[in-house]
């Protein structure tokens, strides 16, 4: 990166502050014309004329730099001629020596008539500078003149002694950013700061499509916009959005965030007006996977009244700040005006930004997301509203259930905000995980299901775990649901064959409603009550299973199919039309009635036996795979609970050994 | 102006501890671990007549021919401590109280946030910087 390099290499031997690499950088590349490291001199003379400057002290400036011996204007001398500009026009003397002097930024004439212009529409903010921009077409001229005068204003925001422009160059600034981030991800698929662009292009991406043309504008500019980018983007990290006024446009929350906020205030608080508890907001927040001390400093900065708990306008403000982190935004230092608790409650019409294309969160363990970074993209906010909240559903229904719910819903998340592959967690956090794993299980599990239930927008594949178990639900669950048909076939068919009693019609259907919550063993219980039964009476009931297994396994209970099928006979009501499992069957019905020796051929009965058979065969079977996830369920909990059961002896001895050491203080 | 503020915790390891980075700021850290048991002492001297109402502020703990040591203690057992230089104007014992309230303000805000586990490290910058303000300006 040229911009980069040359800053670094011009840093070693005159110092830059940053306003000044910034500033000199987004020059540079404006003059740029081959990548070569060589700035056209054209464009230089230009600027130089643009500086207003004597013409001799142009080339005193132009043969102290060196670019006079060179013959060309290197990055290098490039820097060391603005910083001689800069001298000349605070009017010490050209030298080299001057060059080591705190200067202000040179002063370029042909832009200073901008910066008026946009302090009259300073209120406007972003309009102000996309109504300056938009009416330029894609001439590089006023491109340039744009970009530079953006460059400026933004780079004398920074300086003290430069009042009348610090209050318009922030506005500026982020769409600047903005367009710029559109640009570069455009023009360089894999930028060298992949990572960091991507996220902020992501956003872009999706203003673009949003917003009408003024902001497509960003895309037309030049070849220098992008080192341009790349420059402001590196320096970005910088600063801190010291200023109220940079903030603007990212730290305005949109109606739609707003009301996604909402919704996630009433799911910890149903009551609006009231308060949000430190606990369970840091629960909460945490989940977004920043680091702690960046969640330290947005609760710092959102709770405005101290008191260790979030109004509703305070929730917002720290939520619209994580959302803002997420998306690569520095914090500020100190809470943006947009964002103020009573600003927010004013707002009527909230401004469409840029902010607005991405405003969820996706809240979820980063070990679910490994690879999902950031999908770069567009799309509506609907279905990233959506995703957002189906992952935060996840979140709250057990990250377990999240990750199969990620494997199978991959597809439709169309929005990667949190994509943050974030450091582990220090270790002291390790019982706050270890908490909210545990307490959405025990309070929070309901009120996020509520919100689930509530809220589900797209289709979501896996079902729902409420519907066996609301609270101990895992992924153990649908794992073994998905796996538990086959594996509990394999593995279950073997005992059946045993089974002798065969339950009565009315048992059957019985056994259908008993089957879903009973364990093997009760089913299995009016079997052999009924098989007792049926030895007494020839028509007792039908044996579906029996078919079933003996249909795998072949016959091994022979004439208890004899049996059935007389059973059968008797039971004529309770067969449901189960006109595919009968087709099923009936080659197996065929061999079971040819192996029997005493076989009373009735090939009707037969077929419905099988088919009640079959039915009560898939019962009993759906009726084992959920008691073996049960146990499953249960069994996990089981160590989970073990393992907090550790944590919390361990506090307590720590804390008696505490004890321990303060007695003798105490009792003093 | 302090020239070295420290918060010590109730298990007296510290919490924060910030001094005028021109000086040897080792000498500081000494001189608050030696203040600990002047601390301790007052403390406890006190504690024998009352239980519960307490003096949070220690005042002067010791002098030395450079600085004196100023010190605070919360209901927690929390401990703030200012070193201030002698060659300074005297502080009033006004301005003394003022600072370690407004640290103790602004310990409770740090409290408060949820993300701040009792015990870890004082993180915040807003509580770096009510100290900033009270340190010496040097530079």
């Amino acid at each position: 990166m040229d911009p980069e390099s040359g800053v670094a290499s011009a840093g070693s031997f005159i110092p830059l502050n940053e306003h000044e690499q910034r500033f000199y950088s987004g020059l540079h590349s404006l003059c740029q014309a081959d990548t070569s490291g060589k700035l056209s001199s054209g464009k230089v003379a230009e600027l130089f004329k643009a500086s207003q400057l004597p013409p001799e002290a142009l080339h005193r400036v132009t043969e102290v730099c060196g670019a006079k011996r060179l013959g060309y204007f290197g990055t290098p001398q490039f820097y060391v001629a603005l910083k001689l500009l800069a001298a000349a026009q605070s009017g010490l003397p050209v030298h080299l020596e001057s060059v080591t002097a705190n200067l202000p930024l040179p002063r370029f004439a042909g832009l200073k008539n901008e910066p008026e212009m946009r302090y009259s529409t300073v209120p406007a903010g972003v309009d102000g500078a996309q109504g300056g921009a938009a009416p330029a077409s894609v001439p590089w001229t006023p491109a340039d003149r744009s970009a530079f005068r953006h460059l400026e204003a933004s780079a004398e925001k920074k300086e003290p002694w430069s009042p009348p422009r610090s209050p318009s160059s922030s506005p500026p600034r982020s769409p600047l950013t903005y367009r710029s981030y559109t640009y570069s991800k455009q023009r360089n698929g894999a930028d060298s700061q992949t990572a960091y662009e991507s996220k902020h292009s992501s956003r872009p991406m999706v203003q673009l499509e949003q917003h009408s043309s003024p902001r497509n504008y960003g895309t037309k500019p030049s070849v220098e916009h992008p080192a341009m980018a790349r420059a402001s983007s590196s320096e970005r990290l910088e600063q801190q959005g010291v200023d109220d006024y940079s903030d603007d446009d990212p730290w305005r929350i949109t109606e739609e965030q707003l009301e996604y906020y909402t919704n996630q205030f009433k799911t910890l608080q149903p009551d609006l007006g009231a308060l949000i508890l430190g606990a369970i907001a840091k629960n909460f927040f945490t989940k977004s996977k920043l680091p702690i001390p960046e969640l330290s400093h947005i609760w710092e900065l959102s709770d405005v009244d101290r008191d260790g708990a979030l109004t509703f306008s305070e929730f917002c403000t720290a939520f619209h700040l994580i959302v803002a982190r997420k998306n690569g935004y520095p914090l500020p230092e100190s809470l943006p005006p947009t964002l103020r608790p009573g600003y927010m409650q004013q707002e009527e019409d909230v401004p469409d930004t840029p902010e607005s294309a991405e405003p969820l969160i996706v809240f979820e363990d980063a070990e679910l997301r490994p690879g999902q970074m950031d999908r770069g993209v567009k799309e509506r906010l609907q279905p990233s509203l959506a995703a957002t909240k189906q992952d935060l559903k996840e979140e709250a229904c057990k990250q377990d259930v999240a990750a199969m719910r990620v494997q199978t819903s991959q597809e439709k998340r169309t929005l990667q905000l949190g994509a943050f592959p974030e450091r582990p967690e220090p270790p002291h956090d390790l019982d706050t995980q270890m908490r909210t794993k545990t307490r959405p299980r025990s309070y929070s599990s309901t009120s996020f299901e509520d919100a689930m239930k509530k809220a589900e927008e797209p289709p979501t594949p896996p079902p729902r775990p409420q519907k066996t178990h609301s609270r101990a639900s895992s992924l153990d669950l649908n794992k073994l649901f998905q796996q538990g048909a086959p594996g509990v076939r394999s593995g279950w068919l073997p005992p059946p064959p045993a089974l002798p009693p065969r339950p009565t019609a009315s048992q059957v259907s019985h056994f259908i409603s008993v089957s879903e919550k009973t364990p093997q063993t009760k089913v299995l219980q009016p079997n052999f009550a009924d098989f007792s039964r049926f030895r007494e009476e020839e028509e007792s009931s039908v044996k579906p299973d029996k078919q079933g297994p003996r249909s795998r396994f072949g016959r091994s209970t022979e004439d208890l199919t004899n049996a059935s099928k007389q059973d059968v006979i008797g039971v004529s009501h309770s067969q449901a039309p189960q006109k595919p499992v009968r087709r099923k069957y009936h080659p197996d019905g065929q061999n079971l009635e040819a192996a029997p020796p005493p076989t009373v051929p009735f090939p009707t009965p037969a077929k419905s036996a099988q088919k009640l058979l079959s039915k009560q065969k898939r019962e009993i079977q759906m009726a084992i795979r959920k008691n073996k996830e049960t146990n499953a369920v249960l069994t996990r909990l089981n160590s989970e609970l073990q393992q907090q059961l550790k944590v919390v002896h361990q506090e307590r001895v720590t804390l008696e050994s505490q004890v321990e050491l303060l007695r003798p203080l105490a009792s003093t | 102006m302090a020239v070295c503020i420290a918060v010590i915790a109730k298990e007296n390891y510290p919490l924060y501890i910030r001094s005028v980075p021109t000086q040897n700021e080792l000498k500081f850290h000494y001189t608050v671990h030696t203040s600990l048991d002047v601390v301790e002492e007052k403390i406890s001297a006190v504690g024998k007549s009352l239980g519960d109402q307490r003096e949070l502020y220690l005042g002067l703990l010791y002098p030395t021919e450079d600085y004196k040591v100023y010190g605070y203690v919360t209901n927690s057992k929390v401990k703030f401590v200012i070193v201030v230089d002698s060659s300074n104007t005297s502080l009033r014992d006004n301005e003394i109280r003022s600072m370690f309230r407004k640290l103790h303000n602004s310990f409770t805000d740090v409290m408060c946030n949820p993300f701040h586990n009792p015990g870890d490290q004082i993180q915040s910058k807003a509580f770096d910087g009510i100290v900033s303000g009270m340190m010496v300006q040097t530079g």
